[in-house]
């Protein structure tokens, strides 16, 4: 195949402050919180687009959840990629980055071929960044996270890259295959062609869906029993014990009261 | 004897040790002596240096040193495998790591690795009785934390970040042992090629005795933040939307996905106080707060709250200062 095949993986979480701990059951409560594309993920999607716009090649987006989120697929299909797949079996409920690395790598291997997996550099629901350079690890691909920018060079077959480290920046090239992962903002994803997404509702495009059996994945190697963390409790954050003093007044006094404050501190 | 260990990776960078290294040593030192365990730390670099004894001053009982002529800066595959072979050799129980860039870079790569669990970014550590780490881990917005644990394997491994725990002031009389080893590892293994560094002085504003914060509210006033800064000679912080913005660098981003502070002093401009910027100001010492709405959580986070326009206030804040340091000049 001509170009770069490229895999990005999508994450669909919930909106951060919509979701409520219920203070009774102390559990999270998801329920009313509405759902959002992962912000970097729509970075990585931007990025798999514009190489795709230089060098040619296929996008495929890839992403766990449940059947319902085909909504989400279309959209992402409206972006621009070619295909999208998503990996749904009640049995990938519960799984640690472990399961979920090895269930996201299976699909890539499944699809075959790839050249270049895009990710976001982390979810914005309990985040971690520890996906991108597992599905490495399990696909035996090299790796790059936090990424700025992202080329090809095709006679070396290699992705050059511009990383931020805790000193800097640093630019490396790596091998192809690869795993990437892109910070937040480092392109302006471009918005869905909604027409497009208005006829693959009309005419009721199917989004595929691989379950575990299509992945040839084991019950015990996916979801809460193929983890090796578990929720040992749940406990409140310690509340902040602050004075909460107003400083109230006109906004002399208030100014002159802050100065003080300011200067013994 | 052969005592069981906890681990913690020593991070080097062009600049010397990440202190996150430290704190996380600090933080290892106590655990161990909960349980009786050894603290060693891995070092990985192409020479010998003087790190090795500060992380013995700084409370670590044992050093592994690991020298190769490719390990001046890091790269995914030697250091993955470096600490793979270790780990088969002295199958450490917990391995702390710090969860910077590279370091998760690497540890996210590792625990596949090693088939075992990672918990990522934790706020508290405990350990207990039966040597089980237990990790905190902020759930959404930070009000609630998820203890987590991993009992079916070692290393048991978790990643923490910048500020959280406290590094021990460096003792030259403790004592402890240093290993050096020289690994073999087949010459085409690191595949990855650096074309290029560029060291940025990036500001840690972690250890700023006095911090300004900028939130949402006072985005359009950011030159007279930086001002502030500079009079009572100190950092600036920001909350997510204004890093997001992409108005500050990520270094400045307070709370649960940015740094903790632990500074004497901190006033906030124009932040609302959601729980996952509050949990990076947890251990200021004092906690001065502008903003307009006077149901906004900020103010149940201050010791000192304002409900007034942060814009407003701000320059006046400034030319006061300025009055007060001429009079004391």
């Amino acid at each position: 195949m001509k170009g770069i095949n490229i895999v990005v993986c999508v994450k669909i979480v919930p909106k951060p402050e919509e979701v409520k701990l219920n203070l009774e059951t102390n559990t999270l409560d998801r329920a009313n919180a509405s759902s959002i594309i992962n912000p970097p993920d729509k970075n990585a999607i931007e990025t798999a687009i514009q190489l795709k716009q230089i060098y040619g090649g296929q996008i495929t987006v890839i992403s766990m959840g449940p059947p319902f989120f085909d909504g989400f697929m279309k959209l992402i299909i409206s972006m621009g990629v070619d295909k999208a797949i998503l990996l749904s079996d009640r049995a990938f409920a519960g799984a640690d980055t472990y399961p979920t690395t090895k269930t996201l790598s299976q699909a890539i291997k499944k699809l075959g071929n790839v050249d270049l997996v895009i990710c976001g550099e982390e979810s914005a629901d309990g985040g971690t960044g520890n996906v991108p350079p597992g599905i490495a690890e399990w696909l035996n691909y090299s790796q790059a996270t936090y990424c700025h920018e992202i080329d090809y060079d095709a006679s070396e077959q290699r992705f050059i890259v511009k990383r931020s480290i805790s000193d800097g920046f640093e630019i490396i090239s790596i091998p192809k295959p690869a795993v990437v992962s892109v910070e937040l903002n480092i392109n302006t994803p471009r918005f869905p062609d909604f027409s497009l997404k208005k006829e693959l509702d009309n005419n009721k495009h199917k989004i595929p869906i691989w379950s575990a059996t299509d992945l040839d994945l084991e019950p015990n190697e996916i979801g809460l029993s193929g983890s090796f963390t578990t929720v040992d409790s749940l406990i409140q954050a310690k509340g902040l014990e602050r004075k909460q003093i107003q400083i109230i007044g006109n906004i002399d006094d208030i100014v002159d009261q802050l100065v003080d404050l300011i200067i013994n501190k | 004897m052969n005592s069981k260990e906890i681990w913690v990776f020593i991070e080097i960078s062009d600049t010397g040790v990440e202190p996150v290294s430290w704190e996380l040593l600090g933080k290892a030192r106590e655990l161990a002596n909960k349980v009786n365990f050894l603290v060693t730390s891995i070092i990985i670099s192409n020479k010998e240096s003087k790190i090795a004894e500060e992380a013995i001053a700084r409370g670590s009982d044992k050093v592994l040193y690991i020298i190769h002529n490719e390990c001046s800066h890091y790269s995914f595959e030697l250091f993955t495998k470096i600490i793979t072979d270790l780990n088969e050799k002295f199958k450490p129980e917990i391995l702390l790591m710090p969860a910077t860039h590279n370091s998760r870079d690497l540890a996210g790569r590792l625990a596949i690795r090693l088939h075992t669990g990672l918990t990522a970014d934790v706020v508290q550590l405990d350990i207990n009785n039966q040597g089980i780490l237990l990790g905190a881990v902020p759930g959404f917005g930070g009000s609630i934390l998820a203890i987590i644990k991993c009992e079916q394997s070692i290393p048991q491994m978790a990643t923490v970040r910048p500020g959280i725990f406290q590094s021990i002031l460096p003792d030259q009389n403790r004592k402890g042992t240093i290993e050096y080893i020289f690994p073999q590892i087949k010459e085409n293994l690191k595949e990855t090629i650096l074309i290029k560094k560029i060291t940025l002085n990036k500001e840690d504003i972690s250890k700023s005795p006095r911090l300004v914060i900028a939130g949402r509210g006072i985005s359009s006033n950011l030159n007279e933040i930086r001002l502030l800064a500079e009079l009572i000679n100190g950092g600036v912080g920001v909350t997510r939307p204004i890093s997001d913005m992409g108005l500050f660098g990520r270094e400045h981003q307070i709370g649960s996905t940015g740094i903790s502070v632990k500074s004497k002093l901190a006033i906030i401009f124009g932040a609302s106080g959601a729980t996952h910027f509050s949990s990076g100001i947890k251990n200021v010492e004092t906690v001065i707060s502008i903003n307009l709405d006077h149901k906004a959580l900020i103010n149940e986070v201050s010791d000192y709250f304002i409900i007034a326009d942060a814009s407003e206030i701000l320059p006046r804040i400034i030319d006061k200062l300025k009055l007060k340091m001429e009079l004391i000049k």
